[in-house]
């Protein structure tokens, strides 16, 4: 509750850039620099072809399934470029973009869908949670992650992700209040995509927007256009800076859409129509961002040379490290449940090592 | 730390517990429902926020989830938190977070996340609770994997089980019997009991092993006695450690004696004294003079105050178990 701050967020959502990439008059938002905005569009172009060459790989049988973050690209590349790399990421199950634009190696956090293993990269290497399936239990997490900072005298902020249904969770309101009563620096950042699998938008909520929801708690909520990439990052570095200089959580709402389905394995014709999905393709942040650059000369034939090589480099990595058939090792399911394995624990390890040694393996 | 033996009860020996492993590790952190000023509605936190300030011992918004999940980005960034869940009942709003997180981050994560924190759950009746209050919830934690689940029965073991879970690298279930609370027993601080992952014989005995743990070893003691004084010799097994559990000492017990009771208040039906049954079963079958017995609570939700004294295991029941023990076939 910063002092007199108005906790409801604006009445439309703030925007620095329209669908024509043109910069909207009298915005109240910085709007931010040239070299800012071209990290921001490299990582748009990466997080693009991210989700392309994860949908080939399902459909080639080398990731089991994929959750598509197409066409909220802006929030991935938003939710990573804000934070400072002390700071913590907690991302859900369709934040594989901005996991990767965090800095974690592609194939490593493909090996959930691939797998092998649950979370498979490091969580205290680039400061990065593992992915949360389950909906909004990591909110609570990123809670407690950001207190113990704030207990040290750190000055960590930590950026806890979710969806429009995941606010329909206990753990959503659970972890705002805490947060709020804590004045815990999280910036709570909701990718309203306006669907959850199947269900719309108007099926979880009768709030007037996911971010009034923040008034109830004392943090402040903002509502930002999730797919102008230029105001998703102008309004994350300010919740960022807000909650790191002691003002408590903040609530960030995004507006955007999933344009493909939940995953692969998902049939959206059967709920949504393509009418309703064609206004969007207009409203692609990506090429809302191109558009922009372009026009201000800022994107040079070189620059964009350079960043389709960045992001073919991460495709081809993602083709490598996944095209090898691997054999994950059946001794490891009893490596992890304890720091060190129980009696019971050894006994079924050494079962199981004796059957597969009987199978020949 | 105290350096003489003591007569200290349950809830205080907790306290002690509390408060020394909080004056050792500047990273242990206690919160929860009513556990600031007011010291718990069990007094088990009481003087903690006095004696070390608002910051390490503090009243959280009512709202278990919040509470477990909390402690788990606290646990995942440095600290030890240790949580209290008022009741046993009070407990199921956190179970995704207990079942989906605290149990299965350290196996996610290949090992990289472990979470060192302990929930406290006052557990199990025998205190005329009203209804929500007076739950046997073990085997819930007992059935996930990457759970340690501890019962104390005596105020030794409170204060070093206890200790021992504050400063174990995996999360730990300390499952407190509340009937237990305020029964005073001499301890001495300064010499430490077996740890979790052992089970100890309370009373030795030759005929027949009685099973227990938590809020049942009393009874099963009391049963030993006066199966005594009508001339059959009992042993008592204190299992003290649900999870991992001590075949070895339960196993060798049974054994020496060939007839075993097993004593819980829970709810019998898919139980945590229904799977040492079938354990001490498949591990002692050549030993056993007869099938192993359980005296469990029914298969009913808790009863009220009035009707509560069916529900829970008695001298009585256990007697006529073991008097069921097929000793006309000797």
């Amino acid at each position: 509750m910063a002092g007199g701050q108005d906790l409801l967020p604006s009445e439309r959502p703030l925007r620095l850039l329209d669908e024509t990439g043109r910069r909207v008059p009298g915005a109240a938002l910085p709007f931010p620099d040239t070299d800012r905005l071209l990290d921001a569009y490299a990582s748009l172009v990466i997080g693009r072809r991210v989700n392309d060459q994860a949908g080939a790989l399902v459909r080639q049988g080398r990731l089991a399934v994929y959750p598509s973050s197409h066409g909220q690209e802006a929030c991935q590349t938003g939710a990573a470029l804000a934070l400072a790399d002390g700071d913590w990421l907690f991302p859900t199950y369709r934040d594989t973009a901005a996991v990767i634009a965090r800095g974690v190696d592609p194939v490593e956090v493909l090996t959930l869908l691939k797998g092998d293993w649950h979370a498979g990269y490091d969580p205290y290497a680039h400061r990065v949670a593992p992915q949360a399936t389950p909906l909004a239990t990591q909110l609570l997490h990123a809670v407690g992650v950001a207190h113990a900072a704030r207990l040290r005298g750190e000055d960590t902020v930590v950026m806890a992700l979710c969806g429009d249904g995941a606010t329909s969770e206990g753990d959503f309101h659970e972890a705002l209040n805490f947060a709020a009563v804590f004045r815990a620096p999280v910036v709570f950042f909701v990718q309203n995509n306006e669907y959850a699998i199947s269900v719309p938008l108007a099926r979880q909520t009768a709030a007037p927007s996911l971010a009034h929801k923040g008034v109830g708690y004392g943090v402040p909520g903002h509502r930002v256009d999730g797919n102008d990439a230029a105001a998703v990052l102008s309004v994350l570095d300010r919740a960022v800076a807000s909650a790191r200089s002691g003002d408590g959580p903040q609530l960030v709402e995004a507006h955007t859409y999933r344009m493909q389905a939940h995953t692969n394995a998902d049939d959206a014709s059967r709920y949504r129509s393509d009418e309703e999905v064609d206004p969007w393709v207009a409203r692609d942040p990506l090429l809302r961002m191109e558009a922009f650059l372009k026009r201000k000369r800022a994107l040079t034939k070189a620059r964009r040379a350079e960043i389709t090589e960045r992001a073919e480099a991460v495709a081809a990595a993602m083709r490598e490290g996944l095209a090898e058939d691997t054999d994950p090792e059946p001794s490891e399911l009893f490596a992890h449940v304890f720091s060190s394995p129980t009696p019971q624990l050894a006994e079924q390890a050494a079962f199981l090592a004796d059957e597969l040694s009987r199978e020949g393996h | 730390m105290a350096t003489d033996p003591t007569k200290l009860t349950m809830a205080q020996a907790l306290n002690q517990a509390l408060r020394d492993a909080m004056a050792e590790d500047e990273t242990v952190y206690v919160f929860g429902e009513d556990v600031g000023p007011l010291g718990g509605v069990f007094r088990i936190t009481d003087g903690l926020t006095a004696e070390f300030g608002e910051h390490r011992c503090f009243d959280t918004p009512l709202a278990e989830s919040g509470i477990v999940g909390m402690a788990v980005g606290m646990a995942m960034n440095g600290m030890r938190p240790v949580v209290e869940m008022q009741f046993d009942a009070f407990a199921y709003p956190a179970f995704e977070q207990i079942a989906s997180h605290v149990a299965k981050t350290r196996n996610r994560t290949r090992g990289r996340v472990g979470l060192p924190m302990v929930i406290r759950v006052p557990y199990a009746g025998g205190i005329g609770g009203v209804e929500h209050h007076c739950d046997s919830s073990e085997a819930y934690y007992a059935h996930t994997p990457g759970l340690t689940v501890v019962a104390p029965s005596t105020v030794a073991d409170a204060y070093f089980l206890l200790r021992e879970a504050i400063a174990s690298p995996d999360p730990v279930v300390f499952l407190e019997p509340k009937k237990l609370y305020w029964g005073k027993e001499e301890v001495d601080l300064t010499a430490p009991e077996p740890g979790i992952g052992t089970a100890v014989v309370r009373r030795p005995g030759t005929d027949a092993t009685l099973i227990a743990y938590g809020p049942s070893v009393p009874t099963a003691l009391e049963a030993a006695e006066a199966a005594a004084q009508e001339g059959r010799s009992l042993q008592v097994v204190d299992v003290r450690s649900l999870v991992p559990f001590d075949d070895a000492t339960v196993c060798e017990a049974v054994r020496s004696t060939g007839r075993a009771v097993v004593v819980a208040e829970a709810s019998g039906y898919a139980s945590v004294a229904s799977e040492i049954t079938a354990r001490v079963t498949e591990r002692c079958f050549h030993s056993l003079a007869a099938p192993v017995r359980r005296v469990t609570g029914f298969d009913i939700p808790y009863p009220p105050p009035k009707l509560e004294r069916f529900q829970l295991p008695s001298v009585d029941r256990i007697l006529d178990a073991v008097d069921d023990l097929q000793w006309e076939d000797q």
